[in-house]
C-alpha cells in the first residue's frame, strides 16, 4: 500500500511543479468565470441566479484541462510501461493517479470556488453549498476524465479528444451539482437528495473509472 | 499512406485459419466465410428491406388516418419512431460487439462495432431532425430541452466521440479494443444520463411540454408503424453487413499495402525483425 501513497504523492507533486499544469487549471477556472459576465452582462441578480451554473461549468472545463498529462508524460518517458510491469495492480495505480491529480487540480478549484462565487454575487449559504457540492462532485469529474485520459494514452495528441469523449459522461454530475446548489437557495427544491446522488456518482466513478482506465491502458499500449 | 508501421503484423485478422470451435458464431470468425455468407444473403436482405419500407410507406401515407389533433403531420412519426428505436438498438449492438471484442476476442466483433457506429449516428441524427421538423408545427419551436430530446442529443455526441476515437488510431485492432472499452462505459452510463436528464427537466420546467405518450396508439396507426420498424431494422442489418464487408476489404487492402511497403524497403528489415508478433 505504500506504493499507492507514493504514486498519489508523486502525481500531485509532478502536477504542482513547474510545467505540471495544476496552476494553469486554476487560472483557467478564474478566466472562464471572469469571461461569462462579459457575455451575459453585469446584472448582479442574473449573475446570482446563474452563478452556480457558471462555477460548475468553469470547474468542469478546468478539470478537463490537465488530463492529457495524466498518462501522456509517463508514456513518453516509458514510466507507464514500468508501472504496468511493476506487478502492482494497475487498477490501484490508476486510482492513485486520479487521486493525486484531483489533489493537485480539483482541490484548488474547490477552495477557490467560494472566492469566485463572491464575484458572482452568491449569498453565503449558496457559497457553502457550492463548495460542498464541488467537494462531493469534482472527484467524479476527475475519475471520469481518467478513463478518457487512459483511452487516449496511446495517442500522440489526445488533448481535445479527451474533452470530446469525456463531456457527455459528465452531464449527470453537472445536473446534480447545479440542482443541489439551487436546492440550497430556493426553498421547495431538495438539497440533500441531489448531494447524496452526487456522492454516489463519485463512489461509482471511483469503481468504474479505475477498472475501465486500467483496461484501456493495457490495451492502448500493448 | 502505406508508410511507417514497421511492426504491423500481417495476419491482422484474416490470413491464418485458426482452430475454430464449431459453433455458428465461431464459424463466422473466419472473415472469408463471413464474406461468402453475406454475399449470398445481402441481395435478399436488401430486397426484403425495400419491400418492407415500400409497404410501410404506402400504409403510412395512404392507409393510416390523420390524427384528429395533429392532422397529417403525425405521419412523420412513422419515420421518427423507428429511427429513434434503431438509434438505441444500434448502440446496444455495439455494446454487445464490444463484449465480443474484449471477452470472447471474436475477430469480427470490432469490425461489427466500427461499422455500426456511423450507421447508428445517422439514425440518431435522423431521429433528431425528424423530431425537430415534427416539433415545429406541434410545439411551435424547432427544439425543446425536453428530457427525451436531450438524452438523444447526448447519445449522438457519444456516437461522434466513438467515431473520432476510432479514426485517431492507426492500428485498427488497437482502435477496436480501445473503442470497445468506451462503448461499454457508455452503455453503463446511458441509463444514468437518461435518469439525470429526466430529473433535471422535471426540476426546471414541470410538465409544460406536451406529452407524446397521450392516448394509446390506435391499431390503424400501430400496424404501419410496426411495418416501418421492421423495414428500418432490415435496412439497418443490410447496411451494417455491407459496411462490415467494406471494412474487412479495407483492412485487407491495408495489410497488403503494408506488406508491399515492407518488401520495397528491405533496409528496414532489421527494425521489423526483433518485434515478436506476440499479440497475447
Amino acid at each position: 500500500m505504500s506504493g499507492f501513497t507514493s504514486v498519489v504523492v508523486q502525481t500531485a507533486q509532478l502536477s504542482l511543479r513547474a510545467g505540471g499544469g495544476a496552476l494553469v487549471g486554476l487560472i483557467f477556472f478564474l478566466a472562464v468565470v471572469t469571461v461569462i459576465p462579459f457575455g451575459v452582462g453585469p446584472d448582479l441578480n442574473l449573475l446570482a441566479r446563474i452563478g452556480p451554473a457558471i462555477l460548475w461549468i468553469g470547474a468542469l472545463l478546468a478539470s478537463l484541462l490537465g488530463l492529457d498529462r495524466l498518462f501522456g508524460g509517463d508514456r513518453d518517458d516509458g514510466a507507464l510501461d514500468l508501472l504496468i510491469v511493476s506487478g502492482q495492480p494497475l487498477t490501484l495505480i490508476v486510482l492513485a493517479r486520479a487521486i493525486g491529480h484531483w489533489l493537485a487540480t480539483g482541490l484548488p478549484i474547490v477552495i477557490a470556488a467560494p472566492l469566485l462565487g463572491l464575484l458572482l454575487n452568491l449569498e453565503p449559504l449558496a457559497l457553502a453549498a457550492m463548495t460542498l457540492t464541488l467537494l462531493a462532485g469534482s472527484p467524479a469529474l476527475t475519475l471520469i476524465g481518467t478513463v478518457g485520459a487512459a483511452l487516449t494514452a496511446g495517442l500522440a495528441r489526445g488533448g481535445v479528444m479527451i474533452a470530446v469523449l469525456v463531456l457527455p459522461f459528465t452531464v449527470p454530475v453537472m445536473i446534480f451539482g447545479v440542482s443541489a446548489v439551487n436546492g440550497a437557495i430556493a426553498d421547495p427544491d431538495p438539497f440533500i437528495a441531489p448531494l447524496l446522488i452526487l456522492c454516489a456518482f463519485t463512489l461509482g466513478a471511483g469503481v468504474l473509472g479505475p477498472v475501465a482506465g486500467a483496461a484501456a491502458l493495457r490495451l492502448a499500449l500493448d | 499512406m502505406p508508410t511507417t508501421e514497421p511492426t504491423a503484423e500481417p495476419a491482422g485478422e484474416a490470413v491464418s485459419e485458426p482452430a475454430v470451435k464449431p459453433t455458428i458464431i465461431g464459424q463466422l470468425a473466419n472473415p472469408t466465410r463471413f464474406l461468402g455468407l453475406t454475399e449470398a444473403l445481402l441481395p435478399w436482405l436488401i430486397s426484403l428491406a425495400a419491400a418492407c419500407l415500400a409497404v410501410g410507406l404506402y400504409l403510412a401515407f395512404f392507409v393510416a388516418p390523420a390524427d384528429y389533433q395533429q392532422g397529417d403531420s403525425v405521419r412523420i412519426m412513422f419515420i421518427h419512431v423507428p429511427a429513434a428505436w434503431l438509434a438505441m438498438f444500434c448502440y446496444s449492438l455495439m455494446a454487445l460487439a464490444a463484449l465480443g471484442t474484449l471477452v470472447w476476442r471474436h475477430p469480427l466483433a470490432d469490425v461489427a462495432a466500427k461499422a455500426a457506429a456511423p450507421i447508428g449516428a445517422t439514425f440518431t441524427l435522423l431521429a433528431l431532425l425528424t423530431g425537430s421538423i415534427w416539433g415545429k408545427p406541434m410545439w411551435g419551436t424547432w427544439w425543446v430541452w425536453d428530457a427525451r430530446l436531450t438524452s438523444v442529443l447526448v447519445l449522438f455526441i457519444m456516437y461522434l466521440g466513438l467515431i473520432a476515437l476510432w479514426r485517431s488510431f492507426d492500428d485498427p485492432g488497437r482502435a477496436g479494443r480501445v473503442a470497445a472499452i468506451l462503448t461499454l462505459v457508455g452503455f453503463i452510463n446511458i441509463p444514468i444520463i437518461k435518469f439525470s436528464v429526466e430529473w433535471w427537466n422535471t426540476l426546471h420546467q414541470p410538465a409544460s411540454v406536451m406529452r407524446l405518450d397521450g392516448p394509446t396508439i390506435h391499431p390503424t396507426m400501430l400496424w404501419p408503424l410496426l411495418v416501418m420498424a421492421a423495414g428500418f431494422t432490415l435496412a439497418f442489418v443490410a447496411l451494417h453487413l455491407g459496411a462490415m464487408r467494406a471494412e474487412i476489404f479495407r483492412r485487407r487492402v491495408r495489410t497488403a499495402q503494408i506488406l508491399i511497403a515492407q518488401r520495397r524497403a528491405p533496409a528496414r528489415a532489421p527494425v521489423a525483425a526483433p518485434v515478436v508478433t506476440g499479440s497475447r
